[in-house]
């Protein structure tokens, strides 16, 4: 009796591994391996039918051609520079805002609360002509600051939003002890409440990264030539004259995707607090 | 803090941080929305530059005419609410999945943000290869597994494409529903479900009555950002076929307008209704369930 229960137990566990885990586990890794798989074929090996699961011998060329031939380090250059401005710029604005929405009361707050939100919901598409035609007046088109400027908008309400919530888990007693100090309400939030905050800023600071790093209807449009062109533009327009080198292409889809992944992994934790914050107070 | 305390000086400190942010919002994101709008009641043609006059709300008249705008929105709608639903589904049960305590829990919720991670763009490049009706893995697994006779071409027959796209995008947005929904089933306290024990629930009880209600305000908030981010799908179809095969929606539209036509004042029209839409959408979302969960405070 007592047996069969535990042969049973262990069965149900056997299926939900096999039934649920492997499944999922297996759906959400497959095109990552997929792609690796195919940037180490040889052109021939890669139109091969049916294809090879996997590479027969490990080729290395299309990692170097990537570069060699498509010069695929300016556009990880270009990324680079146009998310790494936007983070910082959109960090220094949104902590300033998000501190005097979790801590000052003033009147307009919640009008600009709602205003906040409202902006990282409406469709950028709708604001695509009019930027365009700014920053063709300004001769910024093709430019860095023509991305970053528009990027630095859209991450805002995101990073404001992350920051006012983790200002709001900080005891506000320290300031306040701070101010009974003699310390000027400024002091009291660069000193005590932003390196209590650093966790947070970190969190924002990713996820306005990887929304920066990953945007491509502005820089599809905003970018002409390969000296401004971010990562997400060259991958979608990377072609030869009449066909599309897959090898090359699943190189640099390998090259941009892996160091992402793994960014995300070691701060797994960080990302989920960050993509949860607000969303889910009970 | 600082309640009944409110100088002038710290009144004087919260303008103060909050203007350079406000400054941007206004200038980059409110004062182009305004722009948009004026842009939509013109005749505006880049080509023409010299014929540009007022229209007043003749582009929009002309929008419900245009068989071309309403097969867009009917695919935007369509793609919308299956992918969102897809979603929801697929995204529920790997929640529960992962909030079951067992061995490799951290890696499985490891595995599932690997789709989240990568741009969009990349996965649809990733999709666009699997999908080849030449060398395409996904022909090779199904006519193994003697689901198809043949390769078929997904992005290239119209109405398998469309659900192909699908296919891809829930693959990349799926995982964010789930940990939102992860995140919602964790703070579900035991004792609940230890009660339901008592009761005599089963587990299928125990779902429908514990969690789907205490489940509720993260199904609702998950749903109103991905319903949002869903119908204004853009990077994912102009990689997989560029609008073909049925598949245009109605941002990929509105952008060939813009930079195909160079067709301003119309295509501004389309991207009010877009916008229009999309606070339509969330009004419906906040209306009909904003009191039950509080999104702001």
């Amino acid at each position: 009796m007592r047996r069969g229960f535990r042969i049973r137990k262990a069965l149900r566990r056997l299926g939900f591994y096999l039934f649920a885990v492997v499944p999922l586990v297996a759906v959400c890794s497959f095109p990552l391996y997929w792609s690796i798989n195919t940037s180490l074929k040889t052109h021939n090996e890669i139109i091969l039918w049916p294809p090879t699961w996997f590479p027969r011998k490990i080729y290395f060329e299309n990692y170097i051609s990537v570069f060699s031939a498509h010069h695929f380090e300016r556009n990880l250059l270009n990324s680079a520079i146009v998310a790494g401005v936007t983070t910082a710029a959109a960090l220094a604005l949104g902590v300033l805002c998000a501190y005097a929405l979790a801590r000052l009361r003033f009147p307009g707050r919640m009008a600009l609360m709602v205003l906040i939100l409202m902006m990282s919901m409406f469709p950028r598409i709708s604001i695509l002509i009019p930027l365009f035609l700014m920053m063709r007046g300004l001769h910024w088109l093709n430019t860095y600051q023509g991305l970053i400027v528009p990027y630095i908008s859209f991450s805002l309400p995101l990073a404001i939003w992350i920051m006012t919530s983790f200002f709001r888990g900080i005891p506000s007693e320290l300031e306040e002890a701070a101010l009974v100090d003699g310390a000027t309400p400024l002091q009291a939030m660069v000193r005590v409440v932003l390196p209590l905050a650093a966790p947070g800023l970190v969190t924002a600071g990713l996820l306005v990264f990887i929304a920066a790093w990953n945007e491509f209807l502005f820089a599809l449009n905003f970018t002409f030539d390969d000296t401004t062109r971010t990562v997400p533009v060259a991958i979608a327009l990377f072609s030869r004259q009449f066909e599309i080198p897959w090898g090359e292409l699943n190189a640099a889809t390998v090259i941009v995707t892996v160091p992402l992944v793994l960014l995300v992994l070691i701060f797994q934790r960080r990302i989920i607090a960050g993509l949860t914050a607000g969303a889910v107070k009970g | 803090m600082f309640r009944g305390t409110l100088t002038a000086s710290q009144r004087r400190l919260a303008f103060g941080l909050v203007l350079p942010a406000l400054f941007v919002i206004l200038f980059i994101n409110i004062y182009p929305l305004f722009q948009s709008f004026i842009l939509s009641l013109q005749e505006y043609n880049a080509k023409f530059p010299a014929q540009r006059h007022y229209v007043w709300f003749g582009n929009y008249l002309k929008l419900f005419r245009d068989p071309e705008y309403l097969a867009a929105l009917r695919t935007t709608f369509f793609f919308t609410f299956v992918s969102v639903a897809l979603e929801l589904f697929l995204g529920l049960g790997a929640a529960l999945i992962m909030n079951r305590p067992f061995f490799g829990r951290g890696l499985v919720r490891a595995a599932v943000l690997i789709p989240w991670a990568i741009p969009t763009v990349i996965s649809a490049r990733m999709w666009e290869w699997m999908y080849n009706d030449q060398f395409g893995v996904i022909n090779d697994i199904l006519m193994h597994l003697h689901l198809i006779p043949e390769p078929i071409p997904w992005l290239g027959r119209p109405g398998v494409a469309l659900w192909a796209i699908i296919i891809a995008d829930v693959w990349k947005t799926m995982p964010f529903m789930a940990l939102l929904l992860l995140a919602g089933l964790q703070v579900i306290p035991e004792e609940l479900y230890e009660a339901a024990v008592i009761d005599g629930a089963g587990t299928f009880k125990r779902f429908w009555y514990v969690t789907l209600p205490l489940l509720r305000p993260a199904i609702l908030v998950s749903l109103i950002f991905r319903t949002i981010d869903a119908f204004r799908v853009f990077d994912v179809v102009f990689v997989l076929t560029g609008g073909a095969s049925g598949t245009k929606t109605l941002v990929v539209l509105n952008r060939e307008v813009f930079f195909s036509f160079l067709n301003y004042g119309y295509g501004s029209a389309i991207s009010v209704t877009i916008f229009a839409f999309i606070f339509l959408i969330s009004l419906a979302y906040i209306k009909g369930f904003g009191r039950k969960w509080r999104l702001i405070e």
